[in-house]
């Protein structure tokens, strides 16, 4: 029986009333008396020297407030990388400056020279032409395995090479890993390539800085998904100002896949700005500077060989990835290719040798970072196609191929430093069986067939590590942060909840989901509770929100805080119903003496709290609690997938015809927001399996730097979902048995959309074996046809 | 965008007189010069509005059946009022962009552009149209020229665009997945005297006849007369979407299409 509120209500989401008609708070809704407006003179050249930059016609144009350039940030630090890796050899990555402006050379079309403030946006465009620029242009590094060679051109002239790390996870021993597989029975080889993606949010990235000349404070307005660690990056490491004086508040934020986690220069600059012009300072992404500005996700050229038995056991695993960082270190660009995706090559099956090698380069592209799933997509894909693929050259079910080697004993210790604490793999794949009707598809495959169409089916399974964690791991692994969260639960006079939470909430529905945890613990409305969050003068120092954390971290420190507030409220009970603390019993939101009847409501008690006339002595007065969490471990949500497409083989148009996702994510909170997530990620994950593609030419330019040429999928791309949430394994080391659902569909969605279309050419008669995503039209007519 | 002066015209004189001044630029829909405009791109000194220009407005039937559209009539007015006179043209209007564009974008705009991948100008060459303007007619087959070139003079207006119809049409489009632009569209038109076939999307010289498919089609109105054509892929465009062969090999599909269409 579904519950109509509380902890499993599919409870509408509150914060869509004002997003829905146009009540929202945006950052560029944010404008502050007296503001100027900042226009960023980008390169539009990848890679070349500064001869000279001459800004003086520039600041004698009209509305001129002041114009920067590198010179100006030389006494200030550059933006930070949180993740310091370490190579195989055990050195340290090479970790060469970011500027907030560039200074000796521009890295990537896009890289900004210099900034000019004024009156107005037209006038600082106006004069950012009168910038006079001479550059010398040098050789674009772009291709990552010749850039990876001796002798290639730098784009950091002061490091050894273009190689940030050389990194390797699972067995060290090289030769026992050619043992394993010079004694497989059988060895399934696959090359591919994860392509770069933008990620697009609907809200471009905006910054309004501004300072309080009387008080020497500032405050910085940010389309961010963690104020608190931009607060802390920003002030420790770029612009040395206490942080006592700095306020980061990211409002009402449309959209951020992972691309808004990170510090970015615009953000330091209008905060620096608003002091050196003494006035506010704003910058609001255009749509073409977000495509050459904002950090772009995946591009891994990965070579992955799985080894088998003469059973057709899994016995070895070994990839060779080049990971593309771009021009400069992004915030946790380091950690991506490293900690979140080689920790993920066992992907769900019990592989007992797997050895995952990773070269980090840096190119002159775009920076590259976290994107919707962060590397787990790049570890699914690589391991789910070569699964696939294996069962296509063995002849055998690759659902049985999988079921056969699933990891069904949990805690399950991985190669590959992770521990499972929990899952049911072939109860996930039961559940997707029924649910995508799999015994019906042979039928469906004739009727497509009918209609001169190829059909195929495409399987998934992925596992995900979410929440990462604990702080005290990350750390030895060369985090440069905690990722632990806080909450403070506040409870007012009158009874109502205010809940101020680190993590941030970006379309994830928190302020729906979070208040439904409380009030069920409590027995009172939801609407008594509400989420307070994205303002660091009014919460507690929390991480924020990505990595599908926010309710296994943060919600589970609500947790910890309102089980202080309720243990506190007992005694304010226990004294008002002169009972025994240990007999207080709270339910529906009544405190009631076990085995009587007498009882006090909620709202008594909290007035009490604040008005403690009638008050045990030894309590203090109020109700307000907070709590920190780090987690014990990651949480690992799982998954099968199954998708079905047709293709035109006269065109090689590919369509989706049903996709279906049966997922174990634990308990579910809100299954209409879990299913909502899910949709998403799977949108997300189609299209960057048949669509989206972030194209470079060789000069470094830019090829598909707007919509016109980078394919977002539109609604009428994507099919109606079938999702099945009721596989359920309770995470076992936090308090609500929750996983985390927000990036699943994106991560286990790219592998089934290609293996179907393998699956379709060949029941076709066409021996293709692997097109690279996206799986356009063009590239599936020229496999077909090659 | 940069500053410039606006001027809204009612007649097409007035028009044609404010687009004598040096650097103005005729304004239809906007739906291509206004993003120009606001990644500066260009510079004009006077925009010329022609939509409030009521000769330029709207779809007439003549007397010998044919369609006299205004130039400055939108997609949705030409996709409206021609779903019962000519198709195959109201459906491909019904298809160009979003429904914003689609209310915005004008026909003459759309064929004074000639944008390569553009959907009117296969429309205007398949039906064997005439572009009338402020001071003469042009023949479709007279007016593209190549890419974003056209027979049009400096200053000079589409006032109405001619339609012969035909027996039966068809558009075939297939989508360029990110503009949603036709990477291959064919407008194929069948008349009491021939077949036309043109073809947009595909060609570096833009809009283009495929001479050989019309011959065959006129021997033989069927798909299969089509079998053995083949499009040279040299002078096809090839990009991030689709190569030079692809193209070549749309043309091939999307004609067969639209031939198996009029049947």
């Amino acid at each position: 029986m579904p519950k109509d509120s509380g902890i499993g209500a599919s409870s509408k989401r509150r914060e869509d009333v004002r997003f829905l008609t146009g009540a929202g708070n945006y950052t560029d809704d944010i404008n502050v008396h007296g503001q100027a407006y900042v226009h960023f003179l980008r390169s539009d050249i990848a890679h070349g020297r500064i001869k000279s930059i001459d800004t003086s016609a520039a600041e004698g144009m009209p509305g001129v407030v002041k114009v920067f350039t590198g010179k100006d940030f030389e006494g200030v630090g550059g933006m930070p990388c949180g993740w310091e890796v370490t190579d195989k050899h055990g050195a340290p990555m090479q970790e060469p400056p970011h500027p907030i402006l560039a200074q000796g050379k521009v890295r990537h079309v896009g890289d900004p020279i210099a900034a000019v403030v004024a009156d107005s946006l037209e006038q600082a465009r106006d004069a950012a032409e009168a910038i006079d620029l001479d550059i010398e242009e040098l050789p674009a590094v772009m291709n990552m395995k010749a850039a990876a060679q001796d002798g290639s051109t730098l784009v950091h002239d002061d490091l050894k090479n273009n190689i940030c790390y050389d990194w390797q996870l699972g067995e060290t021993d090289d030769a026992k890993v050619d043992e394993v597989f010079a004694n497989a029975a059988h060895v399934t080889t696959l090359d591919l390539v994860n392509n770069r993606l933008v990620a697009n949010p609907m809200e471009p990235r905006v910054a309004v800085g501004e300072y309080k000349r009387g008080t020497d404070e500032y405050t910085l307005f940010t389309t961010s998904q963690n104020p608190h660690v931009i607060r802390l990056l920003m002030c420790a490491f770029v612009l040395g100002l206490p942080e006592h004086k700095v306020r980061v508040v990211a409002p009402d934020v449309g959209g951020g896949f992972g691309t808004k986690i990170f510090h970015y220069a615009e953000e330091a600059f209008c905060t620096f700005a608003a002091k050196a012009c003494n006035r506010p300072v704003k910058w609001t992404s255009s749509r073409s500077e977000a495509f050459m500005s904002d950090a772009h996700g995946r591009d891994h050229v990965s070579k992955i060989e799985l080894a088998l038995d003469a059973d057709n056991n899994f016995i070895g695993l070994r990839t060779n990835t080049y990971a593309n960082l771009g021009a400069y270190l992004s915030t946790f660009s380091s950690s991506v290719p490293t900690w979140l995706h080689g920790t993920l090559m066992a992907g769900n099956y019990k592989t007992p040798v797997i050895q995952v090698n990773v070269k980090a380069m840096f190119t002159n592209t775009v920076p590259v970072d976290a994107y919707r799933g962060a590397g787990r997509p790049e570890a699914t894909y690589q391991l789910e196609r070569v699964v696939d693929k294996a069962a296509r050259e063995l002849g055998v079910d690759p659902i049985a191929l999988r079921r056969q080697n699933f990891v069904t004993q949990f805690p399950y210790d991985t190669p590959v430093a992770l521990t499972y604490d929990t899952g049911d793999y072939n109860g996930t794949m039961d559940k997707l069986e029924a649910a995508a009707d799999l015994a019906g598809f042979a039928a469906r495959r004739a009727k497509s067939e009918a209609n001169g169409k190829l059909r195929g089916l495409g399987i998934n399974c992925y596992i995900e590590a979410c929440g990462i964690a604990p702080s005290n791991i990350v750390g030895m692994l060369g985090a440069r942060a905690g990722l632990y969260d806080a909450a403070t639960v506040r409870v007012n006079a009158t009874g109502s909840i205010s809940v101020m939470v680190g993590a941030h909430s970006h379309g994830q529905g928190h302020e729906t989901a979070f208040p439904q945890v409380v009030a069920d613990m409590i027995g009172i409305d939801e609407s008594m509770v509400e989420i307070v969050h994205g303002d660091t003068s009014k919460i507690p120092f929390g991480m924020g929100t990505y990595g599908s954390r926010s309710l296994a971290v943060c919600g589970s420190a609500m947790v910890k805080a309102t089980e202080k507030v309720i243990e506190k409220a007992k005694k304010i009970a226990a004294h008002l119903l002169e009972a025994s603390e240990a007999d207080i019993e709270l339910k529906d939101g009544q405190f009631s003496v076990a085995g009587t009847d007498k009882s006090v409501a909620w709202g008594d008690v909290t007035l009490t709290a604040y008005v403690p006339h009638n008050y045990p002595l030894e309590v203090e007065p109020g109700l307000e609690e907070t709590a920190f969490y780090d987690p014990a471990n990651f949480t690992f949500p799982a998954g099968a997938y199954a998708c079905e497409v047709e293709v035109d083989p006269e065109t090689g148009q590919v369509t989706i015809e049903a996709f279906t996702a049966a997922d174990d994510f634990g308990n579910i909170i809100n299954p209409m927001i879990v299913d909502g997530q899910v949709h998403g990620g799977i949108g997300q994950g189609i299209g960057q399996a048949l669509l989206e593609n972030c194209a470079y030419d060789e000069n470094g330019q830019l090829l598909s730097a707007s919509f016109m040429d980078y394919a977002m999928p539109r609604a009428d791309d994507l099919p109606f979902y079938e999702v099945d949430h009721s596989s359920q394994t309770p995470c076992t080391h936090n308090p609500l048995g929750v996983k985390g659902c927000g990036e699943a569909g994106a991560i286990g969605s790219p592998p089934a959309v290609v293996n179907a279309v393998i699956d379709a050419l060949n029941s076709g008669g066409k021996a293709v074996d692997h097109i690279d995503m996206p799986v356009s039209p063009s590239r599936v007519w020229a496999a077909m046809n090659s | 965008m940069y500053s410039f002066e606006f001027e809204k015209p009612s007649t097409i004189a007035d028009a044609v007189a404010a687009l004598g001044a040096e650097d103005a630029q005729a304004l239809g829909g906007g739906q291509t010069l206004i993003p120009t405009l606001k990644q500066r791109l260009a510079a004009p000194t006077t925009l010329v509005s022609l939509s409030s220009i009521p000769e330029m407005q709207g779809v007439c039937v003549e007397d010998d059946g044919s369609l006299a559209i205004g130039g400055a009539t939108t997609h949705a007015t030409v996709a409206a009022e021609t779903a019962d006179k000519y198709a195959a043209l109201s459906d491909l209007a019904g298809h160009i962009g979003d429904p914003a564009v689609r209310n915005r974008g004008t026909i003459g705009g759309s064929l004074a552009n000639n944008d390569p991948a553009a959907c009117y100008p296969a429309a205007a060459l398949g039906s064997g149209a005439t572009i009338i303007t402020n001071n003469r007619s042009v023949s479709a087959d007279d007016f593209f020229q190549g890419m974003f070139t056209t027979a049009l003079d400096e200053g000079e207006i589409i006032t109405t665009v001619h339609f012969p119809i035909p027996q039966a049409a068809s558009y075939q489009k297939f989508l360029q997945p990110a503009s949603r632009f036709a990477l291959v569209g064919v407008f194929l038109a069948r008349f009491a005297d021939g077949v036309r076939v043109a073809v947009t999307g595909a060609s570096e010289d833009g809009v283009f006849r495929w001479s050989e498919a019309e011959e065959a089609l006129n021997k033989e109105f069927r798909p299969d007369a089509l079998m053995d054509l083949k499009i040279n892929p040299m002078n096809m465009i090839g990009d991030l979407h689709g190569s030079k062969e692809y193209r070549a090999h749309l043309v091939g599909v999307m004609t067969k299409r639209a031939v198996e269409a009029c049947i």
